[in-house]
């Protein structure tokens, strides 16, 4: 089995493995992020909830990632391999003649995926570590806010025109990203992928209605408060 | 038609090659794209000038030898064809073609146009065969009975002509379409199966260790296929491969 995982199709499998579990965490993410529209106190409930309780912290946390970083990890040295086994490029090749630009794209896409993940840490992640573990304030509570803290903070996240901008930027780039990835994490698995309409449909719906969500969810925050 | 070629030359395998313009005056819309590279060699023997070095065989669409990536396409722009069946109709007067290799690191160039592809040969060499007893007892292939699907898809696996179609058009140079219709076309047949795990296990190894890249689901091989290979096979050669490793 261990040299499965170091034969080409193993790492296929890998990558596509990885992305499943990606897929999977991001549908969590958008129905709490959701709830934010419709609730705010049922938001600021959840959210203590995801961020205290220990079997998620130090049970999932830790999963997603090394879900992550083992995602785009294998992603770009895949990439460098493929260009290595390519050698000498092509004087003049169309490669739009015979597929999608997300198709041959995917490590670009990704890259700013990653960029949008570094600066979504940045905004949320460490400050919250920083608050509960660092100065171990557990209590999920804000100075001069009544009740928890989070809503606030979300609110307060989407004000700037320039993050709610990058956001959306992002969430196109996974739009990108997952309209052809979805199938092909499915052809990795051995699953004919592209035989299967009712498979390519639901891959298009999840590639374009979770971004969207997204973006509607910072851009709703950005025009409400 | 007038047009103007621009030609990879290449002295040797050391050489580092470029590319060099040619013209050709007069040439038929009826010919083959592999006539009009006749004619320029012809006009360069007559001016005393190295032909151009180029591979065919069959000229016919059978024997997979004519590669040529032509104005960015493997086997240039029509579908389901090889360089042999492409017709200069496809091209307009006055048009300026690039023609190149094959590209791919285990495809190194020999000379000029002409590529190497003794990569496929061992990868089939590592398994794609089946051991049978050939010596004037055969069994008739007849007795086994076969379902119409899987006679069907074996047939269309084995339709491959192993022409490298797939590696110079994918961008990660990736053999997987090739590989995988070689895997499928036994792995669909009874008389197939019995060795079918180290079958795969061999020729997927073989093709690791050839330099050949990781494929990524890109679908340009499927489409660039004289044979419309389709990426079905490498599905089941995933499927096959994870069968075996789980064993
Ligand atoms: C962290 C930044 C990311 C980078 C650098 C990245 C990079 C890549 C690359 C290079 C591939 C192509 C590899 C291949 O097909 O073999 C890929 C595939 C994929 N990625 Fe990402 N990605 C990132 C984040 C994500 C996220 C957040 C998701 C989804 C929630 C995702 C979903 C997928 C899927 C579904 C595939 C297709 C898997 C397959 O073909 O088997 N990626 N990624
Ligand atoms: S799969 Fe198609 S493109 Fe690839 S070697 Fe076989 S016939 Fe050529
Ligand atoms: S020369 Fe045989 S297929 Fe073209």
């Amino acid at each position: 089995m261990s040299g499965f995982f170091k034969s080409s199709i193993g790492r296929k499998v890998a990558m596509a493995l990885s992305a499943f579990f990606l897929m999977f965490f991001l549908l969590i993410h958008i129905t709490i992020n959701l709830i934010s529209v419709f609730s705010e106190d049922t938001f600021n409930t959840v959210s203590h909830f995801m961020g205290t309780n220990p079997l998620i912290q130090f049970g999932m946390q830790p999963v997603l990632i090394f879900g992550v970083v083992f995602h785009f990890v294998l992603g770009f040295v895949l990439e460098l391999k493929n260009r290595k086994a390519v050698g000498v490029s092509y004087a003049r090749n169309n490669g739009g003649a015979n597929s999608t630009w997300m198709s041959r794209n995917m490590v670009y896409s990704g890259a700013a995926i990653l960029a949008f993940i570094v600066l979504h840490f940045i905004d949320f992640w460490i400050p919250e570590i920083n608050t509960k573990y660092i100065i171990g304030d557990m209590s999920g509570t804000m100075e001069g806010v009544e009740g928890f803290r989070y809503y606030e903070e979300l609110k307060h996240k989407f004000e700037d025109p320039f993050r709610v901008g990058a956001y959306v930027i992002a969430f196109v780039f996974l739009a990108l990203h997952l309209l052809h990835g979805f199938t092909s994490a499915f052809q990795s698995m051995g699953v004919t992928a592209g035989r299967k309409k009712g498979l390519q449909n639901l891959g298009k719906a999840y590639s374009i209605i979770i971004p969207l969500g997204f973006i509607f969810i910072a851009l709703y925050h950005h025009f409400n408060h | 038609m007038n047009l103007t070629l621009k030609i990879w030359r290449q002295k040797g395998p050391q050489d580092k090659g470029r590319m060099v313009d040619y013209k050709v005056n007069d040439i038929s819309e009826h010919m083959s794209f592999l006539e009009m590279m006749d004619v320029l060699n012809e006009q360069l023997v007559n001016s005393g000038d190295e032909p151009v070095a180029f591979d065919h065989d069959c000229r016919e669409g059978i024997c997979g030898m004519c590669s040529l990536y032509i104005n960015g396409q493997a086997h240039g722009p029509d579908r389901g064809i090889t360089t042999c069946q492409l017709h200069m109709r496809m091209f307009n007067d006055g048009d300026t073609i690039t023609i190149e290799p094959f590209r791919a690191k285990a495809f190194p160039v020999i000379k000029d146009l002409v590529i190497d592809r003794m990569s496929f040969e061992r990868i089939q060499q590592a398994g794609g065969y089946i051991s049978v007893n050939t010596s004037g007892n055969t069994q008739d292939a007849n007795n086994i009975p076969i379902s119409k699907h899987a006679a069907d898809e074996a047939m269309d696996a084995a339709a491959c002509i192993g022409c490298g179609a797939c590696v110079a058009t994918c961008k990660n140079s990736s053999a997987m379409l090739f590989v995988g219709a070689k895997v499928s076309q036994f792995a669909l047949l009874p008389q197939g199966q019995i060795e079918a795990a180290e079958r795969v296990l061999n020729m997927v190894a073989q093709m690791d260790l050839e330099g050949f890249g990781n494929c990524t689901n890109i679908g340009a091989c499927e489409i660039e296929c004289p044979k419309g290979i389709s990426l079905d096979n490498i599905a089941r050669m995933n499927r096959e491969l994870m069968k075996a490793s789980l064993k």
